[in-house]
């Protein structure tokens, strides 16, 4: 076997690297230590996250106001925190690049939030939820925290029913619930399809409510671009105010990120257009891990691409699948026939058919592979994108017997409306086309119990952290993370780092706060004077291609080999050829774009390198090596019970592995079985 | 199909502006009306001239991030968001006008953006419920009749984008306010502030330099979210009902 130039072979054997059959990583990075301390609690699973509580230390009120806490992102892990840390005193500033903190992409989330309060009394509770959570996240998430998360869920839906979220009631006045893929309880609360603006206009009504009160400032359309670090702890961060182009340094006693996810990677996705690493990726090159970069989330309901002008895909929640029945043509000769002469018996109903027990609700990474598979096999429905026909229906036809247009309606409302806005074809008479998208990574920055990533004083949160969901994520449960996060969890643990304050003053001239600054000044400077040829988008579009093509649904060693090659010369191509118009002192949205992007091909690249490494499938990340006889997903517990914990080791090398052991006690490892 | 486009440029917010004409071939009518410009953007990018700032995020018409005057009317001519226009409403050979948000309280920042931060500042007056994290009761000891819910709900979907204030002549900003307004009113939780909100809301919306309310309609004509017009009634109906309460 061939090992990498910076490793012996007897130190990776040493560090248990050569114990499976296969190391495709070799070459592409260096092997680490182990990291140990998560710290989580020991005791008994239910009792972990009450005995953090009780350790945590106390601050003082009086002292609370000088000690400032800087919060990237205002979306429900972001606002919510802001909220929370301003009621208790503290003296914060919360970032945004949209020019209102209200308009964070955690807005556009539709189907709904999970909680375990048993309303529907069909036998759930926290222990059932962090259950469901562990076996839809494949094994591959740690016990404790996702058991914390079950348990706090419920004070979620107190919270924002107290702040005036206007979530779906029966006719009793009571909450509605709805279910959702991968579980057989309904525990999801939804605000028709707009659960997640309903969600994040409390948070945002939280959060501006603290602004009036002076414990929040906001700083919207300003863009984290540096990390500020200190003898090693985050001390502030690096802002440009996108109108003005001034570059801006921000210092504080603790720096949280809630930044989001990066799903833009891949250039069409359903994240919104500005969504981005950015934040996550300078934290990273400045020392805190990223964990399970792979992990990306492939949703099965979205609407297909339709052309090469396409800027964005778009999501028809997952809670369409409720009430909504996919399939294909039994036979390929019926692909381009109106599938309302399509009688019963030449469809397969294909998710009902292999997956009995769950249908048309299995977990989202099953049912977007089982559409590619239709699809490959030549059963796709829809326009041909290259030859091959990429979208299977969604039919709502024994739905609408059932509930009618206005029971439909009434639950699906702005979805249907929205399908018939893009597609210009009406759901009511004509069944959706859809086709998986990315949607949502589980990867991010790694974080231990208490949120806190491997730089000290600095915390991570929501999407843009790695914690909670393992290899796939349930549906409805970013948004209960994100808010468990910001109202629930971060407050208590924050609390334990801020009482070593107060800490030592830092002024402006600090030579790290220096240096910070003048990196970012260079890095646009080289952006607007390359005067190359291509655009930003144009890169983008291209290394988005790549991700897809190779570490999209189904990845494989010489596709991910391939892929990181490309993306290498690519990016050397960016830096030499990119082409930025304007100047750096306005507002400047393709110096703005140059930044994202050129981090994307970094991240892009630790993608592919993750997935080579980790020769296994699990959740999303689906190796083509490793599959079951019937294609399904088969894990290997004994090599890759795991968290891939990835450290920057410099612009010029292979970056270092640090593997977190995933042990389980109140939970048994099982195969997932759907069928 | 083909489009001459002429749009408002401008460099920055104490700069001159004007309206600039443009050629675009090849628009298809399944693009949106967004990627139609990054389709012009592209193309001055390649011609060396400055791309067009416009601003967008979701494009799914949920965030209230985008919102441009197309031919005179906010968000153009369908009801929806700029992000969720497509081309297919528009025909080959048309000239299309394409303007920044237009009103005193929401200042142009460059080319096609403007400043809607006075929105913010209305909530930060009383846009919420006052409740402190972890101090929230059990969700279910307060059942709500659906029907308020669903009331609440619809006028909860305002996405605070500022199309009402473009399209009205007294650049007023009362449906937005009046959306929560109502929104909270119809809720058991918004109750103990609901004359302090409206006085509070008002009087921070009228600083903003928003004009009054002369009741014309267009607002709501223009609303993607086709919040009513009737909000505004409420807010009326609040805010005398404050006054009388000695506010
Ligand atoms: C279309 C869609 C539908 C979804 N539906 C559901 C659902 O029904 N249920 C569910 O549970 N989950 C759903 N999700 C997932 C869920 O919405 C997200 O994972 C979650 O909202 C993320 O919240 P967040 O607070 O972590 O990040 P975000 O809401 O993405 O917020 C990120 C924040 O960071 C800021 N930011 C980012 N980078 C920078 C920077 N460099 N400088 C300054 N600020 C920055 C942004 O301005 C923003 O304020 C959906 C996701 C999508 C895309
Ligand atoms: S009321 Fe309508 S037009 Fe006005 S901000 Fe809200 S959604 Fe936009
Ligand atoms: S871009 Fe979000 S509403 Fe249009």
């Amino acid at each position: 076997m061939d090992m990498p130039d910076t490793v012996t072979a007897a130190e990776a054997s040493l560090s248990g690297f050569l114990d499976g059959d296969y190391d495709d990583a070799v070459g592409y990075y260096t092997p680490g230590t182990p990291l140990v301390d998560t710290k989580a609690p020991d005791g008994p699973i239910a009792e972990r996250w009450q005995n953090r509580k009780l350790e945590a230390r106390l601050v003082n009120p009086s002292n609370r106001r000088k000690l400032s806490v800087i919060i990237v992102g205002t979306g429900l892990a972001g606002a919510s925190a802001a909220a929370t840390l301003g009621e208790a005193g503290y003296n914060v500033k919360a970032f945004c690049y949209q020019d209102s903190p209200r308009r964070a992409h955690s807005i556009a989330a539709q189907g709904g939030i999970n909680a375990a309060k048993n309303y529907k009394e069909d036998g759930d509770s926290v222990h059932r939820l962090f259950y469901d959570t562990v076996k839809g996240g494949d094994y591959r998430s740690r016990e404790s925290n996702v058991y914390r998360l079950a348990e706090v869920s419920t004070n979620i839906i107190d919270q924002c029913v107290a702040q005036g979220v206007p979530f779906a009631r029966e006719y009793g006045g009571l909450l509605d619930n709805r279910s959702f893929g991968g579980v057989q309880v309904s525990r999801t609360f939804y605000a028709r399809g707009q659960t997640g603006q309903q969600l994040l206009i409390g948070a945002y009504q939280a959060l501006e409510r603290q602004v009036a009160a002076g414990t929040v400032s906001t700083y919207t359309r300003h863009e984290m671009l540096e990390l500020i670090t200190v003898d090693d702890k985050a001390r502030g961060i690096v802002a440009r105010d996108m109108v003005t182009g001034e570059i801006q340094t921000h210092l504080a006693d603790v720096v949280v990120l809630a930044s989001g996810g990066y799903g833009n990677v891949f250039y069409l996705s359903t994240n919104a257009m500005g969504c981005n690493v950015t934040a996550a990726w300078r934290a990273h090159r400045k020392g805190a891990y990223m964990a399970n970069p792979c992990y990306t989330q492939i949703h099965p309901t979205c609407i297909p691409v339709s052309g090469s002008h396409q800027s964005k895909l778009t999501l028809m929640s997952e809670s369409l699948r409720n009430d909504g029945r996919i399939w294909v043509p039994k036979n390929q000769a019926d692909c381009d026939k109106d599938p309302r002469d399509i009688p019963e018996e030449d469809r397969d109903y294909y998710l009902e058919r292999i997956y009995p027990s769950f249908g048309n609700l299995v977990p989202r990474d099953i049912a977007s592979r089982a559409a590619k598979n239709v699809c490959d096999e030549g059963r796709g429905v829809g326009p041909e994108v290259d030859g091959v026909r990429r979208g299977v229906y969604l039919d709502f036809a024994s739905a609408i017997e059932r509930l009618g247009e206005q029971g439909i309606t009434e639950k699906y409302d702005n979805l249907f409306d929205m399908y018939e806005r893009i597609t210009g074809e009406n759901p009511f008479e004509v069944p959706m086309r859809i086709y998986p998208a990315v949607h949502y990574v589980m990867g991010g920055l790694w974080v231990d119990y208490d949120l806190q990533s491997t730089i000290p004083g600095l915390f991570v949160t929501g999407e843009a952290n790695f914690s909670d969901h393992g290899a796939n994520r349930l549906g409805a449960s970013a948004l209960m993370q994100g808010l468990a996060d910001g109202y629930f969890v971060l407050p208590h643990t924050i609390r334990d780092y801020l009482a070593d304050g107060p800490f030592e003053e830092i002024t402006e001239d600090h030579p790290a706060v220096v240096e910070a600054r003048e990196s970012v000044k260079g890095r646009i400077d080289h952006f607007l004077s390359v005067n190359g040829t291509r655009s930003v988008d144009s890169y983008h579009r291209e290394l988005g291609n790549i991700m897809w093509e190779y570490c999209g649904m189904e990845r494989t060693e010489t596709g991910l080999k391939k892929a990181i090659d490309l993306i290498r010369s690519l990016k050397d191509d960016f830096y030499r050829n990119v082409k930025v118009l304007g100047g750096a002192e306005t507002l400047n949205q393709s110096l703005e774009k140059a930044g994202r992007v050129a981090d994307f091909f970094e991240l892009g690249e630790l993608m592919c390198i993750d997935a080579l490494n980790r020769r296994e499938s699990c959740g999303g990340h689906f190796r083509g090596e490793s599959q079951t006889e019937d294609g399904e997903a088969l894990r290997h517990d004994d090599e890759y019970a795991y968290v891939a914990a990835w450290e920057w080791a410099g612009e010029d090398s292979i970056p270092v592995l640090h593997k977190e052991d995933l042990v389980y006690t109140a939970i048994e490892m099982k195969q997932r079985s759907y069928k | 199909m083909k489009l001459t486009l002429k749009i408002w440029r401008q460099d920055g917010p104490t700069a001159e502006g004007a309206i600039h004409t443009y050629q675009l071939d090849d628009v298809s009518p399944d693009m949106s009306f967004l990627e139609m410009l990054d389709v012009l953007n592209e193309q001055l990018n390649a011609e060396g001239e400055e791309p067009i700032a416009f601003d967008s995020d979701c494009r799914e018409g949920i965030c209230g991030m985008c919102g441009l005057m197309i031919n005179g009317d906010a968000h153009g001519p369908e009801v929806t968001t700029t992000c969720q226009l497509h081309m297919r409403s528009f025909s080959d050979g048309e000239t299309i006008t394409i303007e920044p948000w237009r009103s005193e309280a929401f200042p142009v920042l460059k080319d096609l953006v403007v400043d809607r931060s006075a929105f913010d500042r209305i909530i930060q007056q009383g846009g919420y419920i006052s409740v402190n994290t972890g101090s929230a009761p059990e969700a279910h000891s307060v059942p709500v009749p659906r029907d308020d819910a669903l009331r609440a709900f619809n006028v909860a979907t305002c996405i605070g984008c500022g199309a009402c204030v473009a399209a009205c002549p007294n650049g007023s900003a009362s449906l937005f306010m009046g959306a929560k307004i109502t929104h909270l009113g119809e809720l058991p939780q918004g109750q103990p502030e609901r004359d302090s909100r409206v006085v509070n809301m008002v009087a921070q919306h009228d600083h903003e330099g928003f004009g009054g309310c002369t009741n014309i309609g267009a607002c709501t004509a223009a609303c993607p979210k086709e919040i009513p017009l009737d909000v505004i009634s409420q807010l009326n109906k609040d805010l005398r009902t404050a006054i009388k309460h000695g506010h």
